[in-house]
Protein backbone atom coordinates (compact mmCIF):
# COMPACT_ATOMS: atom_id res chain seq x y z
CA UNK A 1 0.00 0.00 0.00
CA UNK A 2 1.49 3.43 -0.75
CA UNK A 3 2.41 6.36 1.40
CA UNK A 4 -1.02 8.51 0.20
CA UNK A 5 -3.55 10.07 2.11
CA UNK A 6 -5.52 6.15 1.87
CA UNK A 7 -3.47 5.71 4.98
CA UNK A 8 -5.49 5.90 7.72
CA UNK A 9 -4.68 8.99 10.17
CA UNK A 10 -5.16 9.73 13.96
CA UNK A 11 -8.83 11.39 14.07
CA UNK A 12 -8.00 14.05 15.79
CA UNK A 13 -4.51 15.00 14.01
CA UNK A 14 -4.94 16.91 10.56
CA UNK A 15 -1.90 16.89 9.06
CA UNK A 16 -0.36 17.64 5.28
CA UNK A 17 -0.40 14.24 3.22
CA UNK A 18 3.13 13.39 1.86
CA UNK A 19 2.98 15.24 -1.93
CA UNK A 20 2.07 12.62 -4.82
CA UNK A 21 5.02 11.16 -6.99
CA UNK A 22 4.95 9.01 -10.02
CA UNK A 23 6.15 6.17 -7.67
CA UNK A 24 3.26 5.55 -5.43
CA UNK A 25 0.58 6.92 -8.21
CA UNK A 26 0.47 3.02 -9.22
CA UNK A 27 -2.73 1.79 -9.08
CA UNK A 28 -3.73 -0.67 -6.27
CA UNK A 29 -3.94 -4.49 -6.61
CA UNK A 30 -6.88 -6.21 -7.88
CA UNK A 31 -8.39 -7.58 -4.95
CA UNK A 32 -7.20 -4.86 -2.28
CA UNK A 33 -9.92 -4.15 0.48
CA UNK A 34 -12.40 -1.54 -0.26
CA UNK A 35 -12.76 1.41 1.39
CA UNK A 36 -16.82 1.70 1.53
CA UNK A 37 -18.77 -1.62 1.75
CA UNK A 38 -22.45 -1.62 2.23
CA UNK A 39 -24.12 -4.62 4.02
CA UNK A 40 -27.83 -5.04 3.50
CA UNK A 41 -27.97 -1.61 3.50
CA UNK A 42 -31.47 -0.47 3.49
CA UNK A 43 -32.27 3.61 3.88
CA UNK A 44 -36.51 4.15 3.79
CA UNK A 45 -37.95 7.12 4.16
CA UNK A 46 -40.78 7.01 6.26
CA UNK A 47 -42.31 3.58 5.95
CA UNK A 48 -40.92 3.59 1.86
CA UNK A 49 -37.69 2.04 1.63
CA UNK A 50 -35.50 3.77 -1.28
CA UNK A 51 -32.81 1.96 -1.09
CA UNK A 52 -33.19 -2.08 -0.78
CA UNK A 53 -30.76 -4.22 0.96
CA UNK A 54 -27.47 -2.77 -1.11
CA UNK A 55 -24.37 -5.09 -0.76
CA UNK A 56 -21.68 -2.78 -2.47
CA UNK A 57 -18.16 -2.75 -2.50
CA UNK A 58 -16.53 0.74 -3.02
CA UNK A 59 -12.51 -0.22 -4.06
CA UNK A 60 -9.84 2.27 -3.17
CA UNK A 61 -8.79 4.84 -6.04
CA UNK A 62 -10.75 3.96 -8.37
CA UNK A 63 -14.37 5.64 -9.85
CA UNK A 64 -17.00 3.68 -9.39
CA UNK A 65 -20.63 5.07 -10.91
CA UNK A 66 -23.66 4.50 -9.37
CA UNK A 67 -26.46 4.66 -12.10
CA UNK A 68 -30.21 4.45 -12.69
CA UNK A 69 -33.38 5.97 -13.93
CA UNK A 70 -34.88 9.09 -11.57
CA UNK A 71 -36.10 7.94 -8.25
CA UNK A 72 -34.08 4.53 -8.16
CA UNK A 73 -31.99 5.42 -4.58
CA UNK A 74 -29.00 6.32 -6.38
CA UNK A 75 -28.69 9.54 -4.32
CA UNK A 76 -29.86 8.19 -1.25
CA UNK A 77 -27.08 4.92 -1.49
CA UNK A 78 -24.78 8.02 -1.75
CA UNK A 79 -25.74 10.50 1.11
CA UNK A 80 -25.90 7.18 3.47
CA UNK A 81 -22.00 6.60 2.50
CA UNK A 82 -21.23 9.46 5.09
CA UNK A 83 -24.62 10.21 6.54
CA UNK A 84 -26.00 13.10 5.17
CA UNK A 85 -29.51 11.35 5.22
CA UNK A 86 -29.22 12.21 8.69
CA UNK A 87 -30.89 15.72 8.49
CA UNK A 88 -33.92 14.08 6.75
CA UNK A 89 -36.59 14.01 9.44
CA UNK A 90 -38.25 10.32 8.62
CA UNK A 91 -35.53 8.18 7.55
CA UNK A 92 -34.73 5.17 8.89
CA UNK A 93 -31.54 3.31 7.81
CA UNK A 94 -30.94 -0.78 8.53
CA UNK A 95 -27.87 -2.64 7.72
CA UNK A 96 -24.39 -1.71 7.65
CA UNK A 97 -22.00 0.68 5.80
CA UNK A 98 -18.35 -0.25 6.92
CA UNK A 99 -15.59 2.35 6.18
CA UNK A 100 -11.99 0.85 6.65
CA UNK A 101 -14.09 -2.19 8.61
CA UNK A 102 -15.96 0.23 11.14
CA UNK A 103 -19.83 0.72 10.57
CA UNK A 104 -20.13 4.32 10.67
CA UNK A 105 -23.82 3.09 11.90
CA UNK A 106 -22.78 1.49 14.86
CA UNK A 107 -23.45 3.40 18.24
CA UNK A 108 -20.84 6.16 19.36
CA UNK A 109 -19.46 6.43 15.41
CA UNK A 110 -19.24 10.13 15.04
CA UNK A 111 -20.52 11.64 11.72
CA UNK A 112 -18.76 14.73 12.03
CA UNK A 113 -15.42 13.03 12.02
CA UNK A 114 -16.97 10.84 9.21
CA UNK A 115 -17.32 13.51 7.27
CA UNK A 116 -13.53 15.03 7.09
CA UNK A 117 -12.27 11.43 5.85
CA UNK A 118 -15.11 10.99 3.27
CA UNK A 119 -16.21 14.77 1.13
CA UNK A 120 -19.07 15.69 -0.63
CA UNK A 121 -19.99 17.41 -3.98
CA UNK A 122 -23.59 18.13 -4.42
CA UNK A 123 -25.83 18.64 -7.54
CA UNK A 124 -25.63 22.02 -7.38
CA UNK A 125 -22.58 24.02 -6.91
CA UNK A 126 -23.02 25.45 -3.42
CA UNK A 127 -20.41 27.59 -2.37
CA UNK A 128 -20.57 29.77 0.48
CA UNK A 129 -21.28 33.53 -0.07
CA UNK A 130 -17.86 34.10 0.96
CA UNK A 131 -14.64 34.68 -1.16
CA UNK A 132 -12.64 31.75 -3.25
CA UNK A 133 -10.12 31.72 -0.52
CA UNK A 134 -12.42 31.55 2.17
CA UNK A 135 -14.25 28.32 0.77
CA UNK A 136 -11.48 26.75 0.19
CA UNK A 137 -9.91 27.57 3.85
CA UNK A 138 -12.91 27.11 5.85
CA UNK A 139 -13.48 23.63 6.48
CA UNK A 140 -9.50 23.29 7.20
CA UNK A 141 -9.62 25.67 9.34
CA UNK A 142 -13.01 24.56 11.46
CA UNK A 143 -10.90 21.14 11.30
CA UNK A 144 -7.76 22.29 13.48
CA UNK A 145 -5.23 22.20 10.01
CA UNK A 146 -2.34 23.78 11.57
CA UNK A 147 0.08 23.91 8.20
CA UNK A 148 0.06 26.58 5.62
CA UNK A 149 -3.12 27.89 4.67
CA UNK A 150 -2.31 30.18 1.22
CA UNK A 151 -0.06 26.41 0.18
CA UNK A 152 -3.05 24.89 1.09
CA UNK A 153 -5.70 26.75 -0.86
CA UNK A 154 -3.25 26.88 -3.81
CA UNK A 155 -2.97 23.06 -3.95
CA UNK A 156 -6.70 22.34 -3.94
CA UNK A 157 -7.14 24.88 -6.65
CA UNK A 158 -4.63 23.49 -8.60
CA UNK A 159 -5.87 19.83 -8.18
CA UNK A 160 -9.60 20.99 -9.14
CA UNK A 161 -8.31 22.61 -12.15
CA UNK A 162 -9.38 26.15 -11.29
CA UNK A 163 -6.30 28.09 -9.87
CA UNK A 164 -5.19 29.03 -13.17
CA UNK A 165 -8.53 31.05 -13.35
CA UNK A 166 -9.14 32.30 -9.86
CA UNK A 167 -5.02 32.89 -8.30
CA UNK A 168 -5.74 36.62 -9.03
CA UNK A 169 -9.39 37.13 -7.49
CA UNK A 170 -8.90 34.60 -4.17
CA UNK A 171 -10.34 37.02 -1.99
CA UNK A 172 -13.66 38.61 -4.62
CA UNK A 173 -16.70 36.64 -3.67
CA UNK A 174 -17.02 32.81 -5.32
CA UNK A 175 -20.51 33.78 -6.45
CA UNK A 176 -18.93 35.92 -9.02
CA UNK A 177 -17.94 32.71 -10.26
CA UNK A 178 -19.42 30.49 -13.61
CA UNK A 179 -21.28 27.65 -12.52
CA UNK A 180 -18.48 25.40 -13.79
CA UNK A 181 -15.96 27.26 -12.03
CA UNK A 182 -17.92 27.04 -8.92
CA UNK A 183 -18.18 23.40 -9.14
CA UNK A 184 -14.83 23.42 -9.10
CA UNK A 185 -14.60 25.71 -6.26
CA UNK A 186 -17.10 22.76 -4.07
CA UNK A 187 -14.50 20.01 -5.28
CA UNK A 188 -11.68 22.25 -4.03
CA UNK A 189 -13.25 23.33 -0.98
CA UNK A 190 -13.99 19.20 -0.61
CA UNK A 191 -10.46 18.30 -0.94
CA UNK A 192 -8.81 20.57 0.57
CA UNK A 193 -9.85 18.34 3.85
CA UNK A 194 -7.44 15.62 2.20
CA UNK A 195 -10.47 13.00 2.24
CA UNK A 196 -10.45 9.73 1.31
CA UNK A 197 -13.51 9.27 -0.56
CA UNK A 198 -14.84 11.80 -2.67
CA UNK A 199 -18.92 11.48 -3.10
CA UNK A 200 -20.29 12.95 -5.93
CA UNK A 201 -23.94 13.57 -6.26
CA UNK A 202 -24.54 14.20 -10.11
CA UNK A 203 -21.88 17.03 -10.51
CA UNK A 204 -22.47 18.24 -13.76
CA UNK A 205 -26.31 18.04 -13.84
CA UNK A 206 -26.40 21.98 -13.98
CA UNK A 207 -23.69 22.66 -15.99
CA UNK A 208 -23.21 23.02 -19.37
CA UNK A 209 -21.22 20.23 -21.60
CA UNK A 210 -17.76 22.33 -21.94
CA UNK A 211 -17.86 23.01 -18.28
CA UNK A 212 -18.92 19.13 -17.90
CA UNK A 213 -15.87 17.74 -19.46
CA UNK A 214 -13.89 20.08 -17.64
CA UNK A 215 -14.98 18.05 -14.45
CA UNK A 216 -15.13 14.47 -15.71
CA UNK A 217 -11.00 15.15 -16.93
CA UNK A 218 -10.82 16.61 -13.23
CA UNK A 219 -12.46 13.30 -11.77
CA UNK A 220 -10.33 11.47 -14.07
CA UNK A 221 -7.40 12.67 -12.26
CA UNK A 222 -8.75 12.88 -9.07
CA UNK A 223 -9.05 9.18 -8.52
CA UNK A 224 -4.87 9.01 -8.65
CA UNK A 225 -5.73 10.05 -5.04
CA UNK A 226 -9.10 9.98 -3.66
CA UNK A 227 -11.64 7.54 -4.15
CA UNK A 228 -14.41 8.90 -5.78
CA UNK A 229 -18.37 7.21 -6.05
CA UNK A 230 -19.79 8.91 -8.41
CA UNK A 231 -23.93 9.35 -9.33
CA UNK A 232 -25.09 10.26 -12.84
CA UNK A 233 -27.88 9.73 -14.76
CA UNK A 234 -25.88 10.16 -17.64
CA UNK A 235 -24.87 6.82 -19.44
CA UNK A 236 -22.00 8.33 -21.34
CA UNK A 237 -20.28 9.90 -18.30
CA UNK A 238 -20.02 6.92 -16.17
CA UNK A 239 -18.95 5.32 -19.09
CA UNK A 240 -15.90 7.77 -19.73
CA UNK A 241 -15.25 8.55 -16.45
CA UNK A 242 -15.54 5.57 -14.28
CA UNK A 243 -14.07 2.00 -13.84
CA UNK A 244 -16.63 0.38 -12.39
CA UNK A 245 -20.58 1.26 -12.41
CA UNK A 246 -23.05 -0.10 -10.57
CA UNK A 247 -27.13 -0.15 -11.78
CA UNK A 248 -29.81 0.34 -9.36
CA UNK A 249 -33.55 -0.09 -9.72
CA UNK A 250 -36.01 0.80 -7.62
CA UNK A 251 -33.80 0.77 -4.61
CA UNK A 252 -32.19 -2.73 -5.74
CA UNK A 253 -28.92 -2.94 -6.55
CA UNK A 254 -29.07 -4.84 -10.06
CA UNK A 255 -25.44 -5.59 -10.41
CA UNK A 256 -22.16 -4.15 -10.05
CA UNK A 257 -19.22 -4.75 -12.63
CA UNK A 258 -16.33 -2.99 -14.31
CA UNK A 259 -17.40 -0.30 -16.44
CA UNK A 260 -16.70 -2.06 -19.99
CA UNK A 261 -18.64 -5.10 -19.12
CA UNK A 262 -21.49 -3.50 -17.41
CA UNK A 263 -21.93 -1.21 -21.00
CA UNK A 264 -21.02 -3.80 -23.71
CA UNK A 265 -22.07 -7.37 -22.18
CA UNK A 266 -23.96 -6.98 -18.56
CA UNK A 267 -25.17 -9.62 -17.17
CA UNK A 268 -28.48 -8.75 -16.45
CA UNK A 269 -31.26 -8.45 -18.34
CA UNK A 270 -32.69 -5.38 -16.85
CA UNK A 271 -29.10 -3.47 -17.25
CA UNK A 272 -29.32 -4.12 -20.74
CA UNK A 273 -32.28 -2.62 -21.61
CA UNK A 274 -31.64 0.56 -19.35
CA UNK A 275 -28.31 1.19 -21.25
CA UNK A 276 -29.55 0.75 -24.58
CA UNK A 277 -32.39 3.23 -23.28
CA UNK A 278 -35.86 0.91 -23.66
CA UNK A 279 -36.30 2.85 -20.47
CA UNK A 280 -35.44 5.18 -17.77
CA UNK B 1 -49.33 15.27 -31.97
CA UNK B 2 -48.96 18.61 -34.22
CA UNK B 3 -51.82 20.41 -35.63
CA UNK B 4 -51.92 22.37 -38.77
CA UNK B 5 -51.28 26.24 -38.19
CA UNK B 6 -55.40 26.79 -39.19
CA UNK B 7 -56.10 24.14 -36.83
CA UNK B 8 -53.88 25.21 -34.04
CA UNK B 9 -55.31 28.90 -34.69
CA UNK B 10 -58.89 28.12 -33.91
CA UNK B 11 -57.79 26.15 -30.56
CA UNK B 12 -56.33 29.29 -28.99
CA UNK B 13 -57.89 32.22 -28.53
CA UNK B 14 -55.36 34.72 -27.42
CA UNK B 15 -56.99 37.96 -26.55
CA UNK B 16 -54.15 39.76 -26.19
CA UNK B 17 -55.56 43.36 -25.54
CA UNK B 18 -57.67 42.10 -23.08
CA UNK B 19 -54.67 40.48 -21.35
CA UNK B 20 -52.43 43.86 -21.80
CA UNK B 21 -55.64 46.15 -20.36
CA UNK B 22 -55.70 43.67 -17.27
CA UNK B 23 -52.24 43.96 -16.65
CA UNK B 24 -52.10 47.82 -17.21
CA UNK B 25 -55.21 47.79 -14.87
CA UNK B 26 -53.76 46.10 -12.08
CA UNK B 27 -50.30 48.13 -12.09
CA UNK B 28 -52.17 51.26 -12.10
CA UNK B 29 -54.22 50.08 -8.67
CA UNK B 30 -50.77 48.99 -7.43
CA UNK B 31 -49.15 52.81 -8.28
CA UNK B 32 -52.73 54.28 -7.00
CA UNK B 33 -52.42 52.25 -3.66
CA UNK B 34 -48.59 53.14 -3.25
CA UNK B 35 -48.91 57.21 -4.07
CA UNK B 36 -52.04 57.24 -1.69
CA UNK B 37 -49.60 55.65 1.27
CA UNK B 38 -47.09 58.26 0.38
CA UNK B 39 -49.01 61.04 0.25
CA UNK B 40 -51.12 60.66 3.51
CA UNK B 41 -47.82 59.87 5.14
CA UNK B 42 -45.82 63.43 3.35
CA UNK B 43 -48.93 65.53 4.25
CA UNK B 44 -48.77 63.69 8.03
CA UNK B 45 -44.75 64.70 7.78
CA UNK B 46 -45.29 67.79 6.19
CA UNK B 47 -47.86 68.88 8.70
CA UNK B 48 -45.80 67.90 11.90
CA UNK B 49 -43.02 69.66 10.56
CA UNK B 50 -44.48 72.83 9.29
CA UNK B 51 -45.93 73.05 13.43
CA UNK B 52 -43.01 71.36 15.59
CA UNK B 53 -39.91 71.77 13.68
CA UNK B 54 -38.99 75.23 14.41
CA UNK B 55 -39.37 74.69 18.21
CA UNK B 56 -36.64 71.62 17.67
CA UNK B 57 -33.25 72.67 18.66
CA UNK B 58 -30.46 71.88 21.04
CA UNK B 59 -31.79 73.62 24.01
CA UNK B 60 -35.00 72.08 23.45
CA UNK B 61 -33.48 68.56 23.72
CA UNK B 62 -31.51 69.50 26.44
CA UNK B 63 -34.20 71.06 28.94
CA UNK B 64 -36.40 69.90 31.07
CA UNK B 65 -40.69 70.04 30.31
CA UNK B 66 -41.92 73.69 32.07
CA UNK B 67 -45.63 74.37 33.00
CA UNK B 68 -45.17 78.18 33.56
CA UNK B 69 -43.39 78.94 30.18
CA UNK B 70 -43.65 75.87 27.42
CA UNK B 71 -42.16 77.16 24.98
CA UNK B 72 -38.54 77.74 27.20
CA UNK B 73 -38.87 74.37 28.43
CA UNK B 74 -37.46 71.19 26.75
CA UNK B 75 -37.86 67.06 26.22
CA UNK B 76 -34.75 66.52 28.09
CA UNK B 77 -36.41 63.79 30.71
CA UNK B 78 -38.29 62.04 28.04
CA UNK B 79 -35.56 61.95 25.21
CA UNK B 80 -33.38 60.28 27.87
CA UNK B 81 -35.99 58.01 29.25
CA UNK B 82 -36.73 56.53 26.14
CA UNK B 83 -33.46 55.88 25.43
CA UNK B 84 -32.95 53.91 28.32
CA UNK B 85 -36.12 52.00 28.23
CA UNK B 86 -35.43 51.50 24.72
CA UNK B 87 -31.53 50.37 25.33
CA UNK B 88 -32.65 48.02 28.02
CA UNK B 89 -34.81 46.16 25.97
CA UNK B 90 -32.77 45.99 23.18
CA UNK B 91 -30.06 44.31 26.02
CA UNK B 92 -32.85 42.26 27.18
CA UNK B 93 -35.32 40.88 23.75
CA UNK B 94 -32.71 40.70 21.11
CA UNK B 95 -29.89 38.34 22.85
CA UNK B 96 -33.26 36.36 24.04
CA UNK B 97 -35.20 36.53 20.84
CA UNK B 98 -32.49 35.67 18.96
CA UNK B 99 -31.65 32.72 20.73
CA UNK B 100 -35.19 31.10 20.84
CA UNK B 101 -35.12 32.02 17.00
CA UNK B 102 -32.21 30.04 16.70
CA UNK B 103 -33.18 27.27 18.82
CA UNK B 104 -36.61 26.90 16.92
CA UNK B 105 -35.39 26.93 13.76
CA UNK B 106 -31.98 24.79 14.04
CA UNK B 107 -31.66 22.81 16.70
CA UNK B 108 -35.67 21.89 17.50
CA UNK B 109 -37.05 18.68 16.07
CA UNK B 110 -39.53 19.18 14.06
CA UNK B 111 -42.82 17.82 15.96
CA UNK B 112 -46.12 18.79 17.57
CA UNK B 113 -44.76 20.47 20.61
CA UNK B 114 -42.47 22.73 18.08
CA UNK B 115 -45.50 23.43 16.23
CA UNK B 116 -47.49 24.28 19.45
CA UNK B 117 -44.73 26.84 20.50
CA UNK B 118 -44.93 28.55 16.92
CA UNK B 119 -48.79 28.74 17.21
CA UNK B 120 -48.46 30.52 20.53
CA UNK B 121 -45.73 33.07 19.70
CA UNK B 122 -47.81 33.86 16.71
CA UNK B 123 -50.62 34.39 18.67
CA UNK B 124 -48.48 36.65 21.12
CA UNK B 125 -47.24 38.84 18.35
CA UNK B 126 -50.90 39.90 17.85
CA UNK B 127 -52.06 40.24 21.62
CA UNK B 128 -52.80 44.34 21.63
CA UNK B 129 -49.61 46.18 23.60
CA UNK B 130 -52.36 47.04 26.86
CA UNK B 131 -52.42 43.38 27.69
CA UNK B 132 -48.66 43.51 28.08
CA UNK B 133 -48.94 46.26 29.92
CA UNK B 134 -51.38 44.90 32.58
CA UNK B 135 -48.97 41.77 32.84
CA UNK B 136 -46.18 43.54 33.24
CA UNK B 137 -47.53 45.74 36.10
CA UNK B 138 -48.84 42.52 37.41
CA UNK B 139 -45.64 40.87 37.36
CA UNK B 140 -42.62 43.42 37.38
CA UNK B 141 -44.48 45.97 39.21
CA UNK B 142 -46.52 44.35 42.14
CA UNK B 143 -45.22 40.80 42.05
CA UNK B 144 -41.20 41.60 41.50
CA UNK B 145 -41.40 44.78 43.23
CA UNK B 146 -39.61 47.00 40.76
CA UNK B 147 -41.77 49.34 41.21
CA UNK B 148 -42.61 52.35 38.71
CA UNK B 149 -38.93 52.02 37.60
CA UNK B 150 -37.36 51.76 33.94
CA UNK B 151 -36.90 48.21 34.50
CA UNK B 152 -40.27 47.19 34.51
CA UNK B 153 -41.15 49.41 31.74
CA UNK B 154 -38.08 47.86 29.94
CA UNK B 155 -38.92 44.18 30.79
CA UNK B 156 -42.73 44.92 29.54
CA UNK B 157 -41.38 46.76 26.37
CA UNK B 158 -38.70 43.00 26.26
CA UNK B 159 -42.30 40.92 26.54
CA UNK B 160 -43.99 43.03 23.54
CA UNK B 161 -41.01 42.97 21.43
CA UNK B 162 -40.24 39.64 21.36
CA UNK B 163 -42.48 37.57 19.54
CA UNK B 164 -42.42 40.00 16.59
CA UNK B 165 -38.42 39.33 17.22
CA UNK B 166 -38.53 35.49 17.63
CA UNK B 167 -40.90 35.58 13.96
CA UNK B 168 -38.59 37.47 12.01
CA UNK B 169 -35.36 36.02 13.07
CA UNK B 170 -36.94 32.35 12.35
CA UNK B 171 -38.29 33.60 9.12
CA UNK B 172 -34.56 34.47 7.97
CA UNK B 173 -33.42 32.22 8.85
CA UNK B 174 -35.37 29.94 7.04
CA UNK B 175 -34.54 31.73 4.13
CA UNK B 176 -31.30 30.55 4.23
CA UNK B 177 -30.65 27.78 1.78
CA UNK B 178 -30.39 24.33 2.99
CA UNK B 179 -27.76 23.92 0.49
CA UNK B 180 -25.01 25.93 2.71
CA UNK B 181 -26.05 24.17 5.70
CA UNK B 182 -25.28 20.88 3.77
CA UNK B 183 -22.24 22.28 2.36
CA UNK B 184 -21.00 23.23 5.98
CA UNK B 185 -22.05 19.80 7.53
CA UNK B 186 -20.37 17.67 4.79
CA UNK B 187 -16.99 19.57 5.35
CA UNK B 188 -16.65 17.81 9.02
CA UNK B 189 -18.56 20.86 10.91
CA UNK B 190 -20.88 20.62 13.55
CA UNK B 191 -23.81 22.19 14.08
CA UNK B 192 -22.69 24.61 16.10
CA UNK B 193 -19.84 25.98 13.74
CA UNK B 194 -22.37 25.37 10.71
CA UNK B 195 -24.76 27.94 12.11
CA UNK B 196 -22.18 30.63 13.45
CA UNK B 197 -19.94 30.36 10.06
CA UNK B 198 -22.53 30.51 7.56
CA UNK B 199 -26.37 30.58 8.62
CA UNK B 200 -26.19 33.55 11.00
CA UNK B 201 -24.12 35.67 9.24
CA UNK B 202 -26.62 34.53 5.82
CA UNK B 203 -29.86 35.40 7.92
CA UNK B 204 -27.90 38.79 9.84
CA UNK B 205 -29.92 41.51 7.40
CA UNK B 206 -33.08 39.99 7.39
CA UNK B 207 -32.68 39.84 11.28
CA UNK B 208 -31.51 42.84 11.41
CA UNK B 209 -34.63 44.13 9.72
CA UNK B 210 -37.19 42.08 12.31
CA UNK B 211 -35.43 43.35 14.91
CA UNK B 212 -36.26 47.12 14.00
CA UNK B 213 -39.96 46.73 13.31
CA UNK B 214 -40.12 45.36 16.45
CA UNK B 215 -37.93 48.24 18.40
CA UNK B 216 -40.01 50.74 15.94
CA UNK B 217 -43.02 49.33 17.61
CA UNK B 218 -41.67 49.53 21.18
CA UNK B 219 -40.47 52.80 20.91
CA UNK B 220 -44.13 54.41 20.33
CA UNK B 221 -46.00 52.48 22.62
CA UNK B 222 -47.48 54.40 25.32
CA UNK B 223 -50.58 52.41 26.58
CA UNK B 224 -48.35 49.87 28.19
CA UNK B 225 -46.29 52.45 30.16
CA UNK B 226 -49.37 54.06 31.35
CA UNK B 227 -50.68 50.88 32.55
CA UNK B 228 -47.36 50.47 34.51
CA UNK B 229 -47.28 54.12 35.89
CA UNK B 230 -44.47 56.25 33.92
CA UNK B 231 -44.72 59.81 34.76
CA UNK B 232 -45.84 62.38 32.83
CA UNK B 233 -44.03 65.65 34.10
CA UNK B 234 -40.95 65.10 35.45
CA UNK B 235 -37.67 67.31 36.09
CA UNK B 236 -35.53 64.21 35.87
CA UNK B 237 -33.65 61.72 34.12
CA UNK B 238 -33.31 58.04 35.05
CA UNK B 239 -29.72 57.22 36.90
CA UNK B 240 -30.40 53.75 37.43
CA UNK B 241 -32.81 51.24 36.96
CA UNK B 242 -35.06 51.50 39.12
CA UNK B 243 -35.56 55.26 39.11
CA UNK B 244 -38.81 56.47 37.57
CA UNK B 245 -38.85 57.73 34.00
CA UNK B 246 -40.85 59.17 31.28
CA UNK B 247 -40.72 58.20 27.46
CA UNK B 248 -41.22 60.63 24.45
CA UNK B 249 -45.17 59.09 23.52
CA UNK B 250 -46.06 59.99 26.93
CA UNK B 251 -44.83 63.18 26.83
CA UNK B 252 -46.42 63.89 23.31
CA UNK B 253 -49.65 62.68 24.40
CA UNK B 254 -49.56 64.67 27.90
CA UNK B 255 -49.12 67.64 25.93
CA UNK B 256 -51.27 66.62 23.02
CA UNK B 257 -53.68 66.48 25.79
CA UNK B 258 -53.78 70.41 27.13
CA UNK B 259 -55.87 72.98 25.53
CA UNK B 260 -53.35 75.60 25.38
CA UNK B 261 -51.76 76.20 21.54
CA UNK B 262 -48.43 76.17 22.79
CA UNK B 263 -48.57 72.77 24.07
CA UNK B 264 -49.53 71.76 20.48
CA UNK B 265 -46.76 72.80 18.90
CA UNK B 266 -44.48 71.46 22.00
CA UNK B 267 -46.05 67.70 21.13
CA UNK B 268 -45.72 68.23 17.26
CA UNK B 269 -42.01 68.91 18.37
CA UNK B 270 -41.96 65.92 20.73
CA UNK B 271 -42.84 63.77 17.70
CA UNK B 272 -40.22 65.31 15.41
CA UNK B 273 -37.70 63.89 17.97
CA UNK B 274 -39.39 60.46 18.00
CA UNK B 275 -39.28 60.12 14.68
CA UNK B 276 -35.42 61.45 14.78
CA UNK B 277 -34.49 58.55 17.20
CA UNK B 278 -36.27 56.38 15.23
CA UNK B 279 -34.46 57.27 12.05
CA UNK B 280 -31.37 56.79 14.36
CA UNK B 281 -31.84 53.79 15.52
CA UNK B 282 -32.56 51.74 11.41
CA UNK B 283 -29.54 54.04 10.40
CA UNK B 284 -27.70 52.09 13.06
CA UNK B 285 -28.94 48.98 11.57
CA UNK B 286 -28.83 49.33 8.14
CA UNK B 287 -24.51 50.69 8.94
CA UNK B 288 -24.64 47.21 11.13
CA UNK B 289 -25.91 45.16 8.35
CA UNK B 290 -24.10 46.80 5.54
CA UNK B 291 -20.73 46.28 7.68
CA UNK B 292 -21.67 42.17 8.48
CA UNK B 293 -21.84 41.73 4.86
CA UNK B 294 -18.39 43.76 3.96
CA UNK B 295 -16.40 41.58 6.66
CA UNK B 296 -18.16 38.60 5.02
CA UNK B 297 -17.14 38.72 1.74
CA UNK B 298 -13.39 39.95 2.18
Amino acid sequence: MSVVSTQPQSPGRFVPAPRITPANRTPPPPGAAPVLRTQRLTVAYRHKAAVREVTLDIPPRQVTAIIGPSGCGKSTLLRALNRMNDFIPHVHVDGSVYYRGRDIYAPGSDPVALRRRIGMVFQKPNPFPKSVYRNVAWGARINGYRGNFDELVERALRQAALWDEVKDALHRGALELSGGQQQRLCIARAIALQPEVLLMDEPCSALDPIATARIEDLIDGLKKEFTVVLVTHNMQQAARVSDRTAFLLMGQLIEVDETARIFTNPSDRRTQDYITGRFG
Amino acid sequence: MSATPAAAAELFRPALSRRRVAGHIFAGLCLAATLLSVVALATLLADIAAEGLSLVSWRFLTRFPSTLDPLKGGIKSALWGTIWVIGLTILFAVPLGMGAAIYLQEYARAGRIKHWIELNIANLAGVPAIVYGILGLALFVRWMHFDRSVLSAALTMSLLSLPVIIIATQQALAAVPNSVREAAYALGATRWQMVRSHVLPAALPGMMTGIILALSRAIGEAAPLVVLGAQTYIQFTPEGLFDMYTVLPIQVFDWADRPQKEFHQLAAAGIVVLLAVLFVMNSVCVGLRGWQQRKHLG
